[in-house]
C-alpha cells in the first residue's frame, strides 16, 4: 500500500485518495484549436521513473495534490497541493 | 515407518488430554501437540494422497512449507480443506478426514494412476485432449473445452464446502515503529535490541509458540522468552502469519484467533486481517530443509531431518526406529544424536567423503561418500538401497534395513517476503542456496533467512539487524556488523537429485503436485527451459505450498541439462500470500448487507411507512413502487404514471447530487462548464444544464439555480453525483486556480420532493403559507423560489418537470423531510393523488423522451442525445473543441430515438439489438437502453440509439433482436418525444 503524506492530514493509506492524472499536463484555454486539446487529452508519456501525478484526497480533506512519485518503485518523492494558495493554508496550521 | 510417543521427551503438557477423529476413528494427543504430532504419536503413516498418481502420503515436515499431510478439518459448513496438518493444533473434538482419495487414504481407487503414471507425464491433458486431429481440425479447442470439465473434476485436493461460511472475520489496522517478522533467537534478539531503544515494536510468529527452531532445544522455554518480551514491551503478535509486505512497510497479518480451539468465546472472529503500517521491517522467517530427489523418495516415512528433531524435542514423538539420515551438509549431526539418544538406531549417509566434526561416533553409524538410492516398501518404508557415485553415475552398493529416512540436501533461506518488494534473490555459491537480495526499502533480513546458520551467529544478526534500522531510521547511530553468511565447520556439497540408472523412476521433486525428476527433463526436451515456462508445463511449485521445498532441485535439474549455473537459470518471484489466506479474512465484516455502505434519504422510513417496495440505485434505496393491496409492478406503475398525467402524484427525488457554489467567479465558473450559455441567468432562475468531459462526451445532466449574483446551487444526476463534485475541486484547484469560487457537497442537507401533474398548483396552494408565490406569474416554468410550508417551515421551490408534467420540486432542510411529505401528501390525497416510484418515474420520463443515465453512459454526445441545440456556438466551454472531434460529428452515428413495437400488442426489453430488415447481425445499427409500459399510448415504447437517427429511419420499420430472451420483433422509429412533444402541460 502506498502511504502519501498529505500536506493538511498527514501521512495516510492511499485507499483514501482517488487517482488524478498526469500533472504535467499544461491544459490549453478553452478557447484554443482542437489540435491542442486532443494533445493535451490523449498523448501521455508512459514514464519509467519519476512522475509528476495528481491525487484526490477523496476520503479525507479533499484537496487536490500534485505528488512526485516512482513508477518503478512507488516511492513518492514529494506533495503538495495542486493550488498555489493552498500552501499557504497548510503552513498556516502548522 | 513406526513412530511412537516416548517419555522424557517434549513439552507437551501430559496431564491434558485431547481427544481426536481422524477417518472416523477416536484418537488422543496432548495439550501442546499439532495435529502432525499427535497423529505421528498414533503412528498413523498415510494421511493424504498425492495430487496426479495418488500415491499414499506421510508427513514430511513440521511447518508451513509441508506437501504431504494435507487434510480436511471440520465438517459441514466449517469444512476447510488442504490444512497442513503440521501448523494446525491440536483441540478437543477436532475433525480431520483425508481427501484427494477414495474410498479412503489408506486404500484409494484412484492410485491406478501410478501404475498408468507413464501416460500421465507434465502436460499430459494439453497433449492428448487439445487439438486433437482429425475431429478438431479448423474447430478450435472445442474437444478441450468438453473433456476440460470431466478433467478438472479429475483433479483438485480437498473439495470445499458448499455451505454460506458461518464464521466472522475482522479487519484491523495498527502502526508500530519496528515489526519483526518470526520469533526464532534472531527475531528476539532484534526485539530486545529495538524495545530497548523505546520503540514501538510489534513481534510476529505464525506459530502457538514463540521460539522458531528452537522450540526443538532442551533448554529454551517459550513461556519465559514470551514474558521477558511483554515485560521489556514488545507487542507479541502470536498465531499470526505475516502473508504479504508491501510497499512502504505496509504488512498484511493473518492472526488466527479461534482457529485453534472451537471451545472460546463465540464472540471472537475465527481471524482478523490486519492491516499494519511499519517504520522499519525486520524480517527474521528462517530458513526451509531440503529434500533429495531419488527414486520413491515419497513413501510415508520419508522426512525432513529438522522435522524429526522438533517432533522429538518439542512433542515428544520419535518418529522411527531404525532411521537412516541422508545429507550433504553438518546439520543435521546433532539431530542424529538427539534421535540416537532416545533410542533410534540412526544409521548418517553423508554424500562428503571427508568431514570434520566432533561427535560421539559411537551412538550412530556414519557411511560417507554414500548416497540414498532408492526407497523399497509403497506403503511404508521396508529398506532403503545406497548407492556411492562413480564417474558422477549412482551405483547401487548395498540395502539398509529402516522404517524411516531422513533427508537435509541443504536449507534455503525464506526469502519471500522480500520477494514480495520485487527484490531478486542472489544465489550464494559456496552455501548453495539463495540468499536475500538487497532491499532499498525500510527492510532488514536477520537470521537463517539471511543465510546464517549457527545459533549465536543468528542472535548477533538480530542485534545487528535492529541496529540497522536504528541507523536507517535517524534515531541513533551505531557500528554493527553482521555476521558472514554460512556457518558450517564442513562445507556443503551439492546434492539435488540421486538419478536412478534404470530406465524408469519416480524421483519427486514437488511432492504436493507429483512433479519428478523425469518430469522435468521432459519440459527440457520440449523446450520449456526458462524457469517461469518450467514452472507451468510442470506445475513445479504451484501446489499450495509454494515450492518451498522443492524448487531449488528443479533449478538445478534445468541448470545441469541447460549446462549451466543455477543463478543463470533464475528463479521464480515469490508472491503473496506466504501461506493460504481464508477468503472471508480478506472479507472481513463486508459480507451480506454490510457488502456495501448502505443511503437512505431523510424519508425512508416516510416511504417505508406508506406503502414503499424499495431498489437499490447505486447505494441509495429509493421507492420503487408504492402497491396497494394485490397489485404487481406493472399495475402500480402503470396505476401511479397514469395517476400523475390524470391529477397529482409525488415522488422523493433526494438521491440527486446537490452542490453549493459560491464566489466572486462562480458566474464564470458556471459558464465554463456548462454547454449552454449561463453567464445571463437572472437571479430566481433555473437552467437546464449539460456538462461535457475534456474529451466532449456527455458527462452529466441537470440543473443549476443562481441564488444572488455570487451564488449558485447545482443538481446532479444520482449516480455521477460524487464524480461531478470530484470534477469541479479538480477544476478550481488544479486547472483554473485564479478562480474564486468555492464548492461545497449540500446531498445530504437536502431532502427533495418532486410533485407533478394537472393538480399540482392546487394541492400546493394548501401546502404554502403564501401560495402566490407559485401562480404561473410569479413562478414561470423554470423560476425558483424561496418560501414557506404551513407553519413556517422554509423551502426553496423550483418550477422543474422530469415528468413532462406542470411539476415542482420541493427542497427543505432534511430534518424537515417528514414533516414536508406529510403536509404535501395529506394535501394530494383529497386530489385523488398517489405517490410514485422509480418504475413510473422511468415510465414518464421515457414518455417524454428525457435522458438519463441509461442513454447517457459516457459514450454519447449531446448530438447524439438530440440535446445540440444546448450546447453553445458563442461561448468556449469544457469540451467545446472536442465534441467536433470527426468520429464525433460522423453522420453514421447513434442517435437518441423512440420506438414504438409494430405491432402494439409486442413487448421489448433493454439490451434489445436493432438491426435493419433482412440484415440481422453483429452489432446491428442500434439499440434499445429504456422501455416502458406507456400508460398514456396504452403500449410498449422504448428510447434508444440508431445510426443516423431520427433522419433516416424516422417512421420506417427495423427488426429488434433480443439475443438474450431469444426474441425477434418488428418496432417502428418514431421521435422520442413521444408524449405531448410541444410541452404544454410543462408550461400551464
Amino acid at each position: 500500500m502506498i502511504r502519501i503524506k498529505c500536506p493538511y492530514c498527514g501521512e495516510r493509506d492511499h485507499s483514501e485518495f482517488s487517482y488524478g492524472g498526469d500533472a504535467s499536463i499544461e491544459y490549453p484555454s478553452l478557447e484554443a484549436p482542437q489540435e491542442d486539446w486532443v494533445k493535451a487529452i490523449f498523448f501521455r508519456e508512459n514514464i519509467r521513473g519519476v512522475q509528476k501525478e495528481t491525487w484526490h484526497h477523496l476520503n479525507g480533506c479533499r484537496m487536490w495534490l500534485e505528488v512526485e512519485r516512482s513508477t518503478i518503485t512507488h516511492e513518492i518523492k514529494s506533495v503538495k497541493p495542486c493550488h498555489p494558495d493552498y500552501t499557504k493554508i497548510v503552513e498556516n496550521k502548522q | 515407518m513406526s513412530s511412537q510417543r516416548i517419555d522424557n521427551f517434549g513439552k507437551i503438557n501430559r496431564d491434558k488430554e485431547l481427544r481426536f477423529k481422524w477417518e472416523n476413528k477416536n484418537y488422543f494427543g496432548y495439550d501442546g501437540d499439532s495435529l502432525a504430532s499427535a497423529m505421528l504419536a498414533n503412528n498413523i503413516k498415510i494421511v493424504g494422497r498425492s495430487f496426479k498418481y495418488h500415491r499414499p502420503r506421510g508427513i514430511m515436515s513440521c511447518g508451513v512449507e509441508e506437501s504431504g499431510g494435507l487434510v480436511t478439518i471440520g465438517v459441514g459448513d466449517k469444512k476447510d480443506p488442504n490444512v497442513r496438518v503440521t501448523s494446525q493444533e491440536l483441540f478437543e473434538g477436532l475433525v480431520a478426514s483425508g481427501q484427494n482419495a477414495f474410498p479412503n487414504v489408506n486404500f484409494d481407487l484412484g492410485s491406478v494412476n501410478n501404475y498408468l503414471s507413464r501416460f500421465f507425464a507434465a502436460g499430459f491433458y494439453y497433449k492428448t485432449f487439445m487439438g486433437i486431429p482429425p475431429f478438431e481440425w479448423g474447430r478450435g479447442t472445442s474437444i478441450w473445452m468438453f473433456f476440460e470439465k470431466f478433467i478438472r473434476n479429475a483433479a483438485g485436493m480437498g473439495k470445499n464446502s458448499r455451505l454460506p461460511d458461518p464464521d466472522v472475520y475482522e479487519h484491523a489496522n495498527d502502526f508500530c515503529d519496528i515489526l519483526i517478522v518470526g520469533s526464532g533467537p534472531a527475531g528476539i534478539a532484534a526485539a530486545k535490541e529495538a524495545v530497548d531503544k523505546k520503540l514501538d515494536v510489534i513481534l510476529v510468529e505464525q506459530d502457538n509458540l514463540i521460539g522458531g527452531d528452537q522450540l526443538s532445544d532442551n533448554d529454551f522455554d517459550t513461556d519465559t522468552a514470551f514474558k521477558e518480551l511483554q515485560n521489556l514491551g514488545v507487542r507479541v503478535m502470536k498465531r499470526t502469519t505475516a502473508f504479504g509486505l508491501y510497499d512502504n512497510c505496509v504488512l498484511g497479518l493473518i492472526e488466527r484467533v479461534t482457529d485453534y480451539n472451537t471451545s472460546i468465546d463465540k464472540e471472537l472472529p475465527r481471524q482478523r486481517f490486519w492491516i499494519v503500517r511499519a517504520k522499519h521491517i525486520i524480517v527474521g522467517s528462517g530458513a526451509f530443509e531440503r529434500h533429495i530427489a531419488f527414486n520413491n523418495n515419497d513413501v510415508p516415512g520419508s522426512m525432513t531431518v529438522n522435522a524429526s528433531k522438533h517432533y522429538l524435542n518439542r512433542y515428544g514423538v520419535l518418529t522411527g526406529k531404525e532411521i537412516v539420515i541422508a545429507t550433504n551438509n553438518d546439520s543435521v549431526y546433532l539431530t542424529a544424536e538427539i534421535l540416537a539418544n532416545a533410542g533410534a538406531k540412526v544409521t548418517v549417509l553423508d554424500k562428503r567423503e571427508k568431514i570434520d566434526l566432533k561427535f560421539n561416533r559411537n551412538n550412530f553409524e556414519v557411511r560417507n561418500g554414500v548416497v540414498p538410492y532408492k526407497i523399497n516398501g509403497s506403503r511404508e518404508i521396508k529398506s532403503l538401497d545406497i548407492a556411492d557415485s562413480v564417474n558422477s553415475k549412482y551405483k547401487k552398493i548395498d540395502t539398509i534395513q529402516c522404517d524411516q529416512v531422513l533427508m537435509s540436501g541443504g536449507w534455503s533461506p525464506a526469502v519471500h517476503l522480500l520477494s514480495h518488494r520485487g527484490v531478486r534473490p542472489e544465489w550464494d555459491s559456496e552455501n548453495l542456496c539463495f540468499l536475500p537480495g538487497e532491499a532499498k526499502e525500510n527492510i532488514t533480513m536477520v537470521g537463517s533467512a539471511r543465510g546464517i546458520w549457527g545459533k549465536e551467529d543468528c542472535i548477533k544478526s538480530g542485534t545487528a539487524g535492529a541496529l540497522d534500522a536504528l541507523n536507517r531510521l535517524g534515531i541513533s547511530k551505531t557500528n554493527y556488523f553482521f555476521p558472514k553468511e554460512g556457518g558450517w565447520k564442513n562445507a556443503i556439497e551439492p546434492l539435488y537429485e540421486v538419478k536412478f540408472n534404470k530406465s524408469r523412476s519416480k524421483s519427486f521433486v514437488d511432492f504436493q503436485h507429483d512433479v519428478t525428476c523425469d518430469d522435468v527433463r521432459l519440459a527440457h526436451r520440449e523446450g520449456f527451459i526458462s524457469v517461469e515456462h518450467l514452472k507451468r508445463y510442470t506445475t513445479l511449485g504451484m501446489a499450495n505450498d509454494q515450492g518451498k521445498m522443492g524448487n531449488i532441485i528443479g533449478l538445478s535439474l534445468m541448470a545441469d541439462l541447460l549446462e549451466k549455473e543455477i543463478p543463470e537459470v533464475g528463479t521464480t518471484t515469490f508472491r503473496p500470500p506466504f501461506t493460504p489466506v481464508a477468503i472471508g479474512a480478506l472479507a472481513g465484516r463486508s459480507v451480506g448487507k454490510h457488502f456495501m455502505p448502505l443511503r437512505t434519504t431523510p424519508m425512508h422510513q416516510w416511504n417505508l411507512d406508506h406503502g414503499a417496495t424499495m431498489i437499490e440505485a447505486g447505494l441509495y434505496q429509493r421507492p420503487w413502487y408504492f402497491p396497494k393491496t394485490n397489485e404487481t409492478i406493472s399495475e402500480a406503475y402503470i396505476r401511479e404514471a397514469t395517476t400523475v398525467r390524470k391529477s397529482v402524484g409525488i415522488c422523493d427525488v433526494t438521491s440527486l447530487g446537490k452542490i453549493a457554489i459560491q464566489g466572486p467567479d462562480s458566474t464564470e465558473f458556471i459558464n465554463r462548464i456548462y454547454t449552454n450559455p449561463f453567464a445571463k441567468l437572472p437571479i430566481n432562475k433555473t437552467r437546464y444544464g449539460i456538462m461535457l468531459r475534456d474529451d466532449g462526451l456527455v458527462l452529466d445532466d441537470g440543473t443549476c439555480w443562481r441564488l444572488s449574483d455570487t451564488e449558485y446551487f447545482m443538481t446532479t444526476s444520482t449516480a455521477q453525483a460524487g464524480r461531478v463534485m470530484s470534477w469541479l475541486e479538480e477544476l478550481l484547484q488544479v486547472r483554473w486556480t485564479d478562480l474564486k469560487v468555492n464548492v461545497t457537497s449540500v446531498s445530504e442537507q437536502w431532502a427533495v420532493a418532486a410533485i407533478s401533474g394537472p393538480k399540482t398548483r392546487e394541492v400546493l396552494n394548501q401546502c404554502l403559507e403564501d401560495p402566490s408565490v407559485i401562480s404561473n406569474e410569479n413562478l414561470p416554468f423554470m423560476g425558483f423560489t424561496s418560501s414557506e410550508l404551513i407553519g413556517g417551515i422554509p423551502c426553496r421551490i423550483a418550477r422543474i418537470s422530469f415528468s413532462g408534467e406542470l411539476g415542482y420540486e420541493i427542497y427543505i432542510l432534511a430534518d424537515y423531510a417528514n414533516k414536508m411529505m406529510d403536509i404535501l401528501w395529506n394535501a394530494a390525497k383529497k386530489f385523488n393523488g398517489c405517490l410514485y416510484g422509480l418504475e413510473a418515474l422511468g415510465a414518464l420520463r421515457v414518455e417524454k423522451g428525457h435522458v438519463t443515465g441509461a442513454e447517457l453512459d459516457g459514450r454519447t454526445t449531446i448530438d447524439d442525445v438530440g440535446l445540440g441545440k444546448m450546447a453553445s456556438n458563442k461561448k468556449s466551454y469544457i469540451g467545446s473543441a472536442m465534441r467536433k472531434r470527426g468520429v464525433l460529428s460522423s453522420e453514421d452515428r447513434e442517435k437518441l430515438v423512440g420506438f414504438f413495437p409494430a405491432n402494439k400488442k409486442d413487448t421489448f426489453d433493454a439490451g434489445t439489438i436493432i438491426c435493419e430488415k433482412n440484415n440481422i447481425k453483429g452489432y446491428g445499427i442500434g439499440r434499445v437502453t429504456s422501455v416502458t409500459h406507456s400508460p398514456e399510448l396504452g403500449h410498449w415504447i422504448g428510447l434508444g440509439f440508431i445510426k443516423g437517427g431520427m433522419e433516416r429511419w424516422q417512421n420506417t420499420t427495423v427488426v429488434g433482436s433480443d439475443l438474450v430472451r431469444n426474441k425477434e420483433m418488428e418496432i417502428r422509429v418514431v421521435s422520442p418525444h413521444m408524449v405531448d412533444p410541444d410541452g404544454k402541460r410543462m408550461y400551464a
